[in-house]
């Protein structure tokens, strides 16, 4: 398959803080790839340098075949890079009906008529039409979290970027997120899926990237990922502990 | 993949809508006849409300929705009360004529003013906003021919060429302020139902979240920065027109033209189309009540605003709507399910 997003040697710096050391990756047409990484490894960064939030220092970044690198945030998503974010940023005064609107008008470049069945059908799959009259405000987390990714994927988006959305949420709601995940992946959106409740990214995800401090460090099946000595050291050694044998000091 | 979706129907109108649309109907016809009604006096009273109400509502879709808190648009009454009398005095237009023209001519400076301020955010917009304004003052008393520090009358002639009679001339003016004041608001009601509404009211919400959906926020907030100076200048224009002198003081008054008018936007209710009308009536009951206890009158003022400002932050409507789901103006957009949701 071919690459639909390139990161080629990207870096961004806050001051003295590197967030993103010259990190180079890809995402494949068709692919669910996860994020995995400590906090303030950079990967939330990592998606506003892809969606345009935060302006790299220097790299390239590459979608569909063209440069985006210094495109501003709107123009990013009208070419097909759906966000969402990690702390919900809803339309609080606007239905949640109004919320997808905005999306499929703006980000999809079409006329308000036009965009109603879009809208609704994202509001099915995503769970949400008992509340499209809904103030985004009312909402709880849970579906503070749904209208996010309904909102990006009322964008028509080719690139569905997701931001730890299955944080906070019961198990069963976490069953639930993962199957719209899911249907929506099956639709032939690409998805890069940054989070932390690890059975719900491998549940969807076919490839990994472990980051730290702004590097990336691993890529490639979940399992292999996983096993490697490297990610339980700094990642899955918060918790695993004094059970993983400790490796040789990397050098990294 | 959009298979068997439920039927539905997307409406925009409510109950109190369509109760309000009626009323609204009944003191449109009201307002109109009014001059038949009623003295001079009133007409005067009823002027500088419409002017008002107007400023309130372009402030408030500066403010309440582009994210732009402006304390600087005494620039653009100022610079639209000095066109008119520019137009009037070196081209000889009919003053009438001249609003327009004024109108025009305040968008078109408000566009290296924009080059200016919107380099500037939040606060720092505020202030850039305010300073643009005390320039606009210093330059206009700088100018000579437009009466210099001290100000300047509008010639008798031109004045009687709106009307020979002084009752009918203030009946014009009256009605011109009214259609002005309906014209803004219908501007502001059509904005926020059409698409850039959507836009608009997205930007309000979270700038972040409205650029990640594709809305260009800067272009956005250009457009109504450049349409609230027109329409601003326009009423600057008419009150100065009202007034028949103008100087730069009372032009470019920060007080009178941006603080009473945040007054107003504020403590009806930001960000909906309904606050500053309510809060435009609010301030000139207070004003009509206790003006005449001068420095008393101004604290009395901040004082209300302090109190709505804790009892109810989302100013008077705004607590109102809230408790019975009021909307006046339907800019709302509702799904009606024909069928019971399978999902």
């Amino acid at each position: 398959m071919a690459a639909i997003l390139t990161m080629d040697d990207v870096s961004k710096r806050f001051g003295a803080l590197v967030v993103t050391d010259r990190l180079s990756m890809e995402l494949r047409a068709g692919e669910a790839l996860g994020v995995i990484g400590p906090n303030g490894a950079g990967k939330s960064t990592l998606f506003n340098l892809i969606a345009g939030g935060i302006r790299a220092d220097s790299g390239k970044i590459t979608f569909s075949g063209h440069d985006i690198t210094a495109l501003p945030p709107h123009e990013r998503c009208r070419m097909g890079i759906g966000r969402s974010y990690q702390i919900p940023h809803p339309f609080t005064g606007m239905t949640v009906f109004e919320n997808l609107l905005v999306g499929a008008i703006f980000g999809d470049g079409r006329g308000e008529a036009e965009v109603y069945d879009l809208c609704i059908d994202v509001l099915r799959r995503t769970g949400l039409l008992r509340k499209a009259n809904a103030l985004a405000g009312s909402l709880t987390l849970l579906e503070r979290k749904r209208l996010e990714m309904a909102r990006a994927l009322a964008t028509n988006p080719k690139v569905l970027l997701l931001d730890e959305i299955a944080g906070g949420l019961t198990e069963h709601e976490c069953h639930e997120l993962v199957d719209t995940v899911r249907a929506a992946h099956a639709t032939g959106v690409s998805i890069i899926w940054i989070e932390h409740v690890l059975h719900a990214l491998r549940a969807v995800v076919s490839r990994l990237i472990v980051i730290n401090f702004g590097q990336k460090i691993e890529d490639g099946p979940p399992d292999a990922v996983m096993a490697s000595p490297q990610v339980r050291e700094i990642y899955m050694g918060i918790e695993a502990g004094a059970s993983v044998t400790v490796p040789e000091p990397a050098d990294a | 993949m959009i298979a068997a979706l439920p039927t539905y129907r997307v409406e925009r109108g409510t109950t109190a809508s369509r109760i309000g649309t009626i009323l609204g109907v009944v003191l449109l016809a009201l307002l109109i006849a009014l001059p038949f009604l009623t003295g001079r006096a009133t007409l005067r009273l009823a002027i500088e409300i419409f002017a008002y109400l107007t400023l309130a509502q372009m402030w408030n879709l500066l403010a309440g929705y582009a994210g732009l808190v402006s304390v600087g648009q005494q620039a653009f009454v100022g610079f639209g009360g000095y066109m008119l009398f520019a137009l009037v005095l070196f081209l000889g237009l009919n003053p009438l004529l001249a609003l327009p023209v004024a109108g025009v001519l305040t968008a078109a400076v408000a566009v290296p003013t924009a080059f200016v301020v919107f380099r500037l955010r939040g606060a720092y917009f505020a202030i850039g906003t305010w300073v643009v304004a005390e320039v606009y003052r210093l330059s206009f008393a700088q100018v000579s021919a437009l009466g210099g520090g001290s100000g300047m009358s509008l010639p008798a002639a031109a004045v009687r060429g709106i009307a020979a009679d002084a009752q009918l001339r203030e009946s014009i003016i009256y009605w011109v302020a009214l259609a002005v004041a309906l014209l803004a608001l219908a501007t502001v009601y059509l904005l926020l139902r059409s698409r850039w509404g959507l836009a608009l009211t997205a930007i309000r919400d979270s700038e972040p979240a409205a650029e990640s959906v594709g809305v260009d926020n800067d272009r956005t907030k250009l457009v109504v920065y450049l349409v609230v100076a027109a329409v601003t200048g326009v009423t600057g224009a008419l009150i100065f027109l009202q007034k028949l002198r103008i100087a730069p003081d009372a032009a470019f008054s920060v007080n009178d033209w941006t603080a009473f008018v945040i007054f107003m936007t504020v403590i009806g209710g930001i960000g909906r189309i309904e606050g500053p009308i309510v809060g435009t009536l609010v301030f000139f009951v207070l004003r009509a009540l206790f003006a005449d206890y001068g420095a008393w009158y101004l604290m009395l003022l901040g004082l209300v605003a302090v109190a709505v400002m804790l009892v109810a932050p989302k100013g008077l409507w705004g607590y109102v709507a809230d408790r019975f789901a009021l909307q006046l103006f339907p800019v709302q957009r509702r799904v009606r399910l024909l069928e019971e949701p399978r999902a």
